[in-house]
This record gives C-alpha cells, sequence and structure tokens, in this order.
C-alpha cells in the first residue's frame, strides 16, 4: 500500500513537474516599451535563426531542418507568424518563455538542440525585438512542424532542474564594456557555446557562462570537432591576433585557417552580417579567454622545419607521410603552410590539433568549401579523398599532419575513421564522376 | 512553336570570359541579365578535382574540355577554289564548351596588344608609305587607340591576378620588363612567377643575343591574391597541367576563379546550361534585336525575348551567328564587299625542342601555361621592318608549360621511333629537353574569309561555319625571319641538337597540328561600317542593341596571345554600355 502510494505520489511529481510552465521572467517595464522589429531582424541574425529553421529547399524559417541527437532525431520549428503552424498566436510572454525555458505554450518542450541554454541571457528589450520582427517582417509560411513519437519531451523538464540555468547576462565588473557586450553576444544569442563548449553526461553544455576554462574549450558534435576558441597556443586562439579572428569572422578565412562544416553556415548566414564593433566586440572577449584545462591529449604546436628537411632530404618514409605529399601537398605545401587565405596552413591549424579528430577525418574524408561571403564570395572546396584511401591510410595521414611541422596531437586510429565513415555515411569507393 | 521566356534587360550568349565580364559589369548596374551556355556547369570541385583531372588520357588526348566536333564543328579549306571539309578532330585549334569556355582549358599567358598594333594601317602607312602594304593585304586600324584601352587591359589583369613585370610604368621604362610595351598605369597585380630551367637558359641566351628578355605577364598566380571582386586565387604551384585542364588548385585565372563567385551571388543574374543559341532574332525592318532562340537540354526551341543582346561566345560561334541571323553584310571575297566574315585571321607558330646535354636538368614535367621568357624584339613595329618587307612581328619564348608522356616526348631527329632504342632516347632526353618558340602574326587578306558551308550542316540542322585561310608569303617571309633567331637563340642556349616546325614559303595551315587557339576576325571592329561589323565599342552597326565581343572584332591579327586584348575589350565595351549605352540607348557612333 505504502509502495503504491509512493508511487502513485511519485507519479504526480512527475506530471507536475513535467507539466509545469514557467514563467517568461519578463520585467514588467517591457509591457511599456515599443519594440523595433528592424532591430529585431539584427537580432535573428545575431542569433542566426535561419541557419536552423530555414530547411534547404525551404520556406524562410519555416523549419524542418534535422538534428540528431543522441536520443534521436528532432526537427526544427515553423517559427514564421503563420497562425497555425508557426509562432502566429504567441504572445510575447509565450515566445520569451520558449526563447528562454524551452517550454512550448501549450507545455510542450522544446529539445536544447534549440539553444534556450544560451538563449535565456539574452535581455528582454533584444527578445522583445526579435519578437517583433519574426512576428511582422517575416512572411507566413504554411509548413507543418515535422515530430515523432520518439524521442518523447516530457524528461526535459528534469533535464532543465538538472542543467538549466534561467538567468540573464550578468557582466563581468573585471572586463571592459566592449569584452562585455562580446561576452553578451557569445554566451547568448551568438550561442557559440552550443557547439563550442564540452558536453557532459547528460549532453549539457559543461560551462554556459565562462565560469570555468571549460567553456568554449572544444567539443565534439554530430560528426564534428567544433575547435578550442579559448587562448592556447595550440590548438586555440593563441597565436591568432584580433584581426585575424575579425577576417575570421568577417570572411570565413584568415590567414591561419578557413571555416569548416557547420561554421560555414555560421559565417554566411550570422557572423558577416554582424556590425564591425560586434565582431570587434566578440573578438575582444575571446581573447579573454586563458587556456583550456591541461588535459592529456591537448595539442601543442611549436613551428619547426624539420619535416620540410627531412622531405627535403629523401628521408620521408612514414607511410602517411607518403600519402600527404601525394594528396595534399599539391595545395598545402610540402612544409604545411598552405598559401595565404587561399589555401589553409595545416602547421598549426586549429582543426588539425583538436583533441577530437573527428572535423580532420571528416574533411578529408568528404572534403569541404567555404561558404563564401560578401566580402570574399569565393567558396574554393577541397576535393574528397574518402574513395582514395582506406582507413588505415586516413588515420596515417591524419596522425602525420597531427605530427608534422611542429604540431603535435594525439595520433588517429583506423576505428576513429571506421566510426566516422559510418557517422557520415561515407563509403570508400571509385572517384566521382 | 518555340516557347517563350519572360523578357530579360541583357540576355548574353556564351559563359566564357567575355560572356562572364559583360554579366558582372551589367549586373552591377542593376539590370537584370541571363547568360546562355551551351554546355555544362562546370567548377574546381568537383570538375577539375585533384588528383582526378590530371589525366592526360581524358583531358589532353580525349578533349575533355572541349567542343564536341559530333554536334557541331566548321569546314576548313585553304582557298575559295577548294572543297572545305569538316573539323572532325580537335587539331589546330581547342574551342571550348561550358560554363568558363576557353577559360578554363587555356594556357594563361595574359598579354597586351600594342599601341602601334591597333592603328596599324596608319601606323605603317606613316613609316613605311602606303605602298608598303603588298596588294590583297586587308590591315586596317581598329578604331580604339591603346590609350582608351588601357585602363581595361589594367582592369582585366586585376581581376586575373596576373603574374608579370611592368617595362613601362607610365612612359618611364622600367628594368627588367618588357620595354617595348604600351605604357602601363601601374604594376602588375603579382610579381613573376618563379623562372623554370628553359626560361632561365632562354632568357641568358636573348641577352647575349642583344634582345631584351621579360617574364611573360602570366594569369597563373605566383602568390595568394584577392582580387576586386574579392575573388581569391591559390598560388601556381607548377604542376604543369595547364592548358588542356581545369586548375586543381585555383591558380590559374578563370571566370570560375576570378568572377563567377561574385556573380553567382548577385540576385538580378542568372545562367542556363545546354542553352545552345541558334539565332539572334530581330525585327521586322532588321534593326533591333529582340532576344535570341535557343535549344535546350530536352531539344526544345525557346524564344528568350532581351532588351540588349551581348553576343560572346567563342570566335567561330560569333561569326556564324551573325551569317546564319543574317545581321550585317555577309563578306563576298570576289567584290572584297560586305563585313560579316571579313579579315578572318589566326596566328603563326615555329615551335622548336631544345636538347641539351645530361648535366642540363630542363625537367620538362613541371612548368605553368604562361611561365616564360620572352622578347618583343621583334614584335609588332618594334623594329624596323623597312629593308625585311613584311609586316607584322611576334613573341619569341623559353616557356615551360609541363609535359608529359602522353602529350608526347619530343625527342633529337634521328632518335628511333619505337622500341628499345625509342625507350632508351626518351630516358635520355625527358629531363633535358626545352622547348622554344616564335608566334606571330597572321595579317587579314582579301581571299582569308569565314561564311557558311553550303554542305555540311551541324546536329541542329545549321550550316557549318566554312573557315577559308592559309599562310600568305607576307607571313612566310616573317616567319623566316623568326626561323633565322629560333636558331641563333637555340645554339646559344647551348643546346646538343634542336629541331621542329619552323614555318617557310611554302608552307600551308596544317589544321591537324595544333597551334594554337587564338583565331580572330570574321567581326572586325573599326571606324567605317564599310570594312567593319561593329563600332569601336563592339556595337553592332546594323543592330544598335548587340554588342558583339570576342577575338572575332580584332580587325587583324597579332604577336601577342589574344586573351588579355579579348578580356580587356569586354571590359571596354561594358564601360561603356553603362556609361552611354544604357542612358541614351542607340547608335554610339554615327556612321
Amino acid at each position: 500500500m505504502g509502495l503504491v502510494a509512493a508511487l502513485a505520489i511519485g507519479t504526480g511529481v512527475v506530471i507536475a513537474v513535467a507539466r509545469h510552465v514557467p514563467g517568461p521572467g519578463l520585467s514588467p517595464a517591457i509591457a511599456s516599451r515599443t519594440p523595433d522589429p528592424k532591430h529585431g531582424a539584427y537580432v535573428a541574425v545575431l542569433g542566426d535563426c535561419v541557419a536552423c529553421h530555414t530547411a534547404a529547399g525551404g520556406k524562410p524559417l519555416a523549419g524542418g531542418v534535422a538534428f540528431n541527437t543522441p536520443v534521436g532525431a528532432v526537427w526544427s520549428t515553423n517559427i514564421t507568424p503563420d497562425r497555425d503552424h508557426g509562432i502566429g498566436r504567441y504572445s510575447l510572454a509565450d515566445f520569451v518563455r520558449l526563447m528562454r525555458q524551452g517550454v512550448r505554450p501549450d507545455g510542450r518542450r522544446v529539445y536544447p538542440a534549440m539553444p534556450y541554454t544560451a538563449f535565456a541571457k539574452v535581455s528582454d528589450e533584444d527578445l522583445q525585438d526579435l519578437f517583433a520582427y519574426l512576428t511582422r517582417s517575416v512572411a507566413p509560411a504554411d509548413t507543418a512542424d515535422r515530430t515523432g513519437p520518439w524521442p518523447p519531451h516530457w524528461p526535459l523538464a528534469f533535464w532543465n532542474i538538472a542543467f538549466h540555468q534561467d538567468r540573464r547576462f550578468e557582466p563581468d565588473p573585471h572586463l571592459s564594456a566592449q569584452a562585455n557586450r562580446g561576452a553578451y553576444l557569445v554566451q547568448g544569442l551568438a550561442h557559440c557555446g552550443t557547439c563550442h563548449t564540452p558536453r557532459g553526461v547528460g549532453f549539457q553544455e559543461r560551462d554556459l557562462d565562462g565560469r570555468t576554462n571549460l567553456f568554449l574549450s572544444g567539443a565534439r558534435l554530430d560528426g564534428a570537432s567544433p575547435v578550442n576558441l579559448r587562448g592556447d597556443a595550440g590548438d586555440g586562439l593563441g597565436r591568432w591576433n584580433e584581426a585575424d579572428i575579425v577576417e575570421l569572422l568577417a570572411t570565413g578565412k584568415s590567414i591561419h585557417s578557413a571555416v569548416l562544416g557547420p561554421m560555414g553556415e555560421v559565417v554566411a548566414d550570422s557572423t558577416q552580417h554582424m556590425t564591425p564593433a560586434d565582431v570587434e566586440a566578440i573578438t575582444v572577449y575571446l581573447k579573454t579567454l586563458g587556456p583550456a584545462p591541461a588535459a592529456e591529449g591537448r595539442a601543442t604546436f611549436a613551428a619547426s622545419g624539420a619535416t620540410l628537411d627531412e622531405i627535403k632530404a629523401g628521408r620521408q618514409t612514414d607511410p602517411g607521410g607518403r600519402i600527404y605529399m601525394d594528396s595534399c601537398a599539391a595545395c598545402h605545401h610540402l612544409g604545411g603552410e598552405g598559401a595565404g587565405r587561399s589555401l589553409p596552413s595545416l602547421a598549426g591549424n586549429s582543426v588539425v590539433l583538436a583533441s577530437h579528430p573527428d572535423s580532420l577525418i571528416a574533411v578529408i574524408l568528404r572534403g569541404d568549401r567555404e561558404p563564401g561571403a560578401a566580402a570574399a564570395p569565393s567558396r574554393m572546396a577541397m576535393p574528397p579523398f574518402a574513395w582514395r584511401y582506406d582507413d588505415a591510410e586516413v588515420a596515417a595521414l591524419a596522425t602525420y599532419m597531427r605530427q608534422a611541422w611542429g604540431n603535435r596531437a594525439p595520433p588517429v586510429r583506423p576505428s576513429q575513421v571506421r566510426e566516422a565513415r559510418r557517422a557520415l555515411g561515407i563509403a570508400r569507393s571509385r572517384p566521382p564522376g | 512553336m518555340a516557347a517563350r521566356n519572360r523578357p530579360v534587360d541583357v540576355v548574353i550568349v556564351g559563359f566564357g570570359w567575355t560572356g562572364a565580364i559583360m554579366a558582372i559589369e551589367l549586373a552591377k548596374a542593376g539590370i537584370s541579365v541571363l547568360a546562355l551556355e551551351r554546355g555544362a556547369d562546370q567548377d574546381t570541385v568537383p570538375d577539375w578535382a585533384y588528383p582526378k583531372v590530371l589525366d592526360e588520357v581524358a583531358q589532353s588526348a580525349r578533349n575533355g574540355l572541349l567542343q564536341n566536333l559530333s554536334k557541331t564543328t566548321v569546314t576548313l579549306r585553304h582557298d575559295k577554289a577548294d572543297l572545305a571539309l569538316p573539323y572532325r578532330q580537335i587539331g589546330s585549334f581547342k574551342p571550348g564548351t561550358g560554363v568558363g569556355g576557353a577559360g578554363i582549358h587555356w594556357s594563361g599567358v595574359h598579354s597586351r596588344a600594342t599601341p602601334e598594333e591597333l592603328r596599324l594601317k596608319s601606323h605603317v602607312t606613316q613609316r613605311y608609305g602606303a605602298k608598303f602594304i603588298p596588294e590583297g593585304m586587308q590591315v586596317q586600324d581598329w578604331g580604339v587607340s591603346y590609350d582608351e584601352l588601357e585602363p581595361h587591359f589594367d582592369r582585366f589583369e586585376q581581376v586575373c591576378g596576373t603574374s608579370g613585370k611592368a617595362g613601362n610604368l607610365q612612359g618611364v621604362k622600367q628594368a627588367e620588363g618588357n620595354p617595348f610595351e604600351g605604357p602601363r598605369s601601374r604594376e602588375y597585380p603579382l610579381p613573376p612567377l618563379k623562372d623554370p630551367p628553359t626560361s632561365v637558359i632562354f632568357a641568358k641566351a636573348a641577352r647575349e643575343l642583344g634582345f631584351h628578355p621579360f617574364s611573360l605577364p602570366a594569369s597563373n598566380a605566383s602568390r595568394p591574391y584577392r582580387n576586386p571582386y574579392g575573388c581569391d586565387l591559390g598560388p601556381c604551384n607548377f604542376c604543369g597541367f595547364c592548358s588542356d585542364y581545369g586548375c586543381i588548385n585555383y591558380s590559374k585565372a578563370s571566370p570560375q576563379t576570378t568572377i563567377l563567385p561574385a556573380l553567382k551571388a548577385m540576385p538580378n543574374f542568372s545562367y542556363r546550361t545546354h542553352a545552345h543559341v541558334l539565332r539572334i532574332n530581330t525585327s521586322a525592318d532588321g534593326k533591333t534585336a529582340t532576344g535570341v532562340t535557343y535549344v535546350d537540354a530536352q531539344g526544345r526551341e525557346v524564344e528568350q525575348p532581351a532588351s540588349l543582346v551581348i553576343l560572346a561566345a567563342f570566335h567561330l560561334h560569333n561569326v556564324r551567328l551573325m551569317l546564319s541571323s543574317k545581321i550585317g553584310k555577309p563578306y563576298d571575297p570576289e567584290t572584297g564587299e560586305g563585313v560579316i566574315g571579313r579579315n578572318f585571321c589566326y596566328q603563326l607558330i615555329s615551335s622548336v625542342n631544345t636538347f641539351f646535354d645530361s648535366q642540363t636538368y630542363i625537367n620538362q614535367f613541371m612548368g605553368a601555361g604562361g611561365v616564360g621568357q620572352a622578347i618583343e624584339d621583334f614584335n609588332a613595329d618594334n623594329f624596323d621592318h623597312g629593308p625585311l618587307g613584311f609586316i607584322g612581328g611576334g613573341v619569341m619564348w623559353g616557356r615551360q608549360t609541363g609535359n608529359g608522356p602522353v602529350r608526347g616526348i619530343p625527342l633529337p631527329e634521328g632518335a628511333p621511333k619505337w622500341g628499345s632504342g625509342w625507350k632508351q632516347a626518351v630516358k635520355d632526353n625527358y629531363l633535358h629537353t626545352g622547348r622554344i618558340e616564335a608566334q606571330m602574326s597572321n595579317m587579314a587578306y582579301r581571299g582569308a574569309f569565314l561564311d557558311l558551308d553550303p554542305t555540311y550542316r551541324d546536329a541542329y540542322g545549321e550550316p557549318l561555319l566554312r573557315m577559308t585561310l592559309d599562310w600568305q608569303d607576307n607571313d612566310l617571309r616573317m616567319s623566316e625571319f623568326f626561323n633565322e633567331k629560333l636558331k641563333a637563340t637555340a645554339r646559344t642556349m647551348g643546346a646538343t641538337s634542336f629541331s621542329g616546325r619552323m614555318l617557310k614559303r611554302g608552307d600551308h595551315w596544317d589544321t591537324r597540328a595544333y597551334q594554337s587557339t587564338h583565331i580572330n576576325g570574321g567581326t572586325s571592329m573599326g571606324t567605317d561600317p564599310r570594312t567593319s561589323a561593329v563600332n569601336k565599342y563592339l556595337q553592332s552597326w546594323d543592330v544598335p542593341n548587340l554588342f558583339v565581343l570576342g577575338a572575332n572584332v580584332f580587325a587583324h591579327g597579332i604577336g601577342a596571345n589574344p586573351t588579355g586584348t579579348v578580356g580587356a575589350l569586354a571590359y571596354w565595351a561594358a564601360a561603356n554600355i553603362r556609361s552611354t549605352y544604357l542612358r541614351d540607348p542607340g547608335p554610339m557612333v554615327r556612321a
């Protein structure tokens, strides 16, 4: 009897928690403020709404982009003002609750693939303007949201209790106003940590506001390894000056490297359209971040000519090195230095040096293409090499690159390449075309 | 009944260099621009991805990037008394196809016409007298001056990231540059490429002979480069796969590397591939172009109305379209009247392989399309033609463009042609063989022309363009003059032997052997509608809303490679369309 009662009470608590609809946390003053949809459009750029909410070939902001979470696929939703399929019936409070708590007006939870953990930092004013933009300036689209029975959404209430902090951004008194603006953007709208901060057992970001040096220290996500954005001289931004970072965000490339994978969309849809002041602020803030925690496998870089000397002397016998000379050196050069902004340097490249080699393996297997920003429209591409090399060869090549020219990062195992092929759906096959 | 598309402001026929230049410059004016390309879309990745494109069989032997001659081609003959036969295999010249056109498989040599060439008739008459021009030679002024074109030569070089060293900056001669070039407003955007062995040896010999060697301007980037459209080039790695190939690493300037990334981002621009234009449509009075009709990939005829028509296909197709659209009076070699097809010209090439001893490494496997040392001591009118009695000139160079086994390994005369003897000769010579060449102007003659073939038709039922051309006494005497320079240079270079094709009197145009794709003329530009098809702005005299680009507007052949001049003329035309024509459509020159 006691067990039944306990179960009943427990179930009741679960249901109560799962159904609890929190408040939006809006200041009462917002009611008398006139929203600015034009600024809201810029907030949408800062938040890169379009990257996740516009499907390839779909209507703008009508959702339908798939995300593979550890528990299954979820799809982004229609955030146009369509009254039946979008947010046309939302109040400002409904919208803000969703942005900060991940709870829809009907009480249904959204997966934190929608980065409400970051958006909780965003100010009332910015959210009000964003809401005004989405509901007044965006064309309604009658695209129905895609959902399935799995994964369930109600457990997210408990996930929120465990991992979510519904806290607005707090300026750091030790930082300049400019750096605090950058921190506000990085932690909030730009939600950089969604990809760049390592995740914990509950797939939660292990730091949401930069209190620890885990914040933005590089991660693994969906077949990629978003790089370390902290001050490490090896795999981080330690050797980048502010102008390099500004240039990367504005054009997708710099003298050090070019963006890869989903970061291309971020540049194309968001960072290149940010005001110079905001890009500068982000850069200044990133440069305040100290090195990531020392960990086994954390890469280092100290430029060295030994690799090139070895090649020139004809002493290059490493199988990975041979592959590098055959397939990579034509563009990236024997010294790994690449060429300016056109052909990325591999020496000291944070993708090459990343703790997890997922992005490096992925780019070898399937190649990649630059986003093509307005200021640098060339969408230069690296061709795929999955067809040419087997798992052991790709691993040998990746290992070689991680240990050449002064790069020092742990080796890559063939099993990691095999896993990457499986995750990316890339078989070894004959050359394309 | 042809389907009819929605009208556009501008339709551009052909989407190679000139089409891309005109498209971006006119799209910047805010009007709607549509480019029609008969071939497929293509880009560095995947189409020229490393290492797949470095395939000599697919590209050099089987002409992967070139026009499919089984669909449409030309017929050829030496003289109007001959029967013309179709060009069924790629030989003497290589028309491209697909987005980027011949701008994909070109080598990258990026030169300018000389100031004298652009007003050759006036210049020759002034210096040597009118009688110096032989009977039957139809040399004439282009109607545009070097000074007018200079900003556009410069613009195209800036777009291409051309590597070179100026020899004349605003009239001041520069050491190590080409002292004979017209004045440039500024230095090349990139420094010269590093000289490969052939060029080093050639330059040394040329200096010893009293010539003035300089780095041949090359649109193969010597450094990473961002052009005025924001497009990025990577530095050339001398892989030796330029001519016949798409560049693997964004080094060779092409529409794809230098213009299309910016152009494709413009919302008022669009392009269609597999759109083979059959004709330019005109109003009932024939004085206004109303658009074009093309055949799409499904074989349907489609009408594309437009307010302005730009002919920007390759030379052959531009001339053919003018003839088949019945715009302008066709040239009649009997009377010398008419302009479409008139002054069809080419270039002459004499090519000498230089074989060196086993200690002299040339390493011909590496190189770049445009890299080399050259002299223009004997180009245009840079030397006294008086005692020589011919008109025209050319460029001599020691280039190293890269060579591999399928493209043919030259061997000294007398070497075995097969078997183990041949193999031994290849082994002995491959790393020690260079090449020097003279590329010479072909003047315009009354009997060299283009018209529609009366017999042969293409896959679309249209008559083929017929070429009537042969080398003339003036040109071959010039070639003999150059042959002596080539021999002297080869000897001074220290070649143990040399041999090759050196054109001399009695030789005819060999349509089978590749020499260059530098055919030109046929819709000449000029000052007189009786001798030119387009005015100095490349506007049709007969149909003012039709502009004709390409080497077909050359009034006669030039010594240097044509691409730099073709691009400059396209920028020149675009600038004038924007500044004048769009404000006040109509004839820009009153005849």
